[in-house]
């Protein structure tokens, strides 16, 4: 074995290590953004029967908008999850199509949540108005400011997967935007069945 | 590489269907008021909680056997401390509530 690819095969092994330490350490990231969004529900229960004489839950919330949502967000990690396994296939034209399809359905998503978000703010109800409202907004504003920046997220890889093909790094890069991605699902899950489910019962 | 992929596309599959079955449950049970009292938040409860270990094992790929162990240590370590944090500020918070009443 010559001394370049030698020098190759540690550069590359290098690489896979470095890439290895930074997705334990997304990971990592991922845990604690756990622990936040936590505080955050418990603010919001402990929080969530102040209205402060104003719009209660009941008012404010449709179940048929939050099952829009809550089908959306579901579609889209599906669709990473096949941009995923077209990766592993080396596919890079399959990888664009579905991370495209994704990002359509993220932006749904924040569609969705801005158009649920002002007309609330139009009836009165904004994040200024009661204890109840101001735990609501942060919680969900959160969680809706996570899904933007994996939107733009998921633009960059686009735009990675093109100019660059499906590289060591890139796949490393893209199957961490996949875990956060996923992860806002499993928020999600929190949300519906903490905030609007019991907030319409 | 071909049998890999088939299992993981099958994975997916599985994991969706499961995830729009537990997530139709909750929906239908409000939508429809099938169930009153306390019995609801349960059903919400167990569902939303089962709904988070099918995403966690078919989506995120979360293995007992794969994962590396630091990964699997560090979600038990949150776990904990959302457990302590999240079940104490409410814990406190509703014993306050009760006492002002």
């Amino acid at each position: 074995m010559s001394e370049t690819t030698m020098n190759e095969d540690l550069l590359e092994h290098e690489e896979r290590k470095s890439l290895e330490s930074r997705e334990f350490g997304f990971w990592v990231y991922l845990m604690t953004d756990a622990i936040i969004f936590a505080l955050l529900f418990a603010s919001y229960v402990v929080l969530s029967k102040n209205s402060a004489a104003g719009p209660t839950s009941k008012d404010v919330f449709d179940l048929s908008h939050t099952a829009g949502e809550t089908a959306l967000l579901l579609f889209s990690s599906l669709t990473f999850g096949l941009a995923t396994i077209a990766m592993s296939l080396g596919q890079t034209g399959r990888v664009v199509q579905w991370l495209f399809v994704t990002l359509a359905l993220g932006l749904g998503f924040l569609a969705m949540e801005m158009i649920e978000f002002s007309g609330m703010i139009g009836q009165g109800a904004g994040p200024e108005t009661s204890g109840f409202l101001s735990a609501f907004f942060t919680l969900v504003g959160t969680h809706g400011l996570h899904v933007a920046f994996g939107v733009i997220g998921i633009c960059v890889m686009i735009g990675q997967v093109l100019v660059k093909g499906l590289t060591i790094p890139v796949r490393s890069r893209l199957f961490r935007l996949g875990l956060f991605w996923h992860f806002l699902d499993i928020v999600w899950i929190g949300i519906f069945s903490v905030v609007y489910l019991p907030g319409v019962m | 590489m071909d049998h890999s992929a088939e299992r993981t596309l099958s994975t997916y599959l599985t994991g969706f269907v499961l995830a729009v079955v537990l997530t139709a449950i909750p929906f239908a049970l409000v939508w429809g008021e099938l169930l009153t009292g306390p019995a609801v938040y349960y059903v919400i409860a167990v569902a939303a909680v089962l709904q988070v270990v099918v995403h966690l094992v078919f989506f995120l790929h979360l293995n007992l056997r794969s994962t590396p162990a630091e990964n699997l240590f560090f979600l038990g370590f949150a776990a904990v401390l959302i457990f302590i944090m999240v079940g104490g500020s409410l814990w406190i918070m509703m014993d306050l509530h009760h006492r002002m009443m």
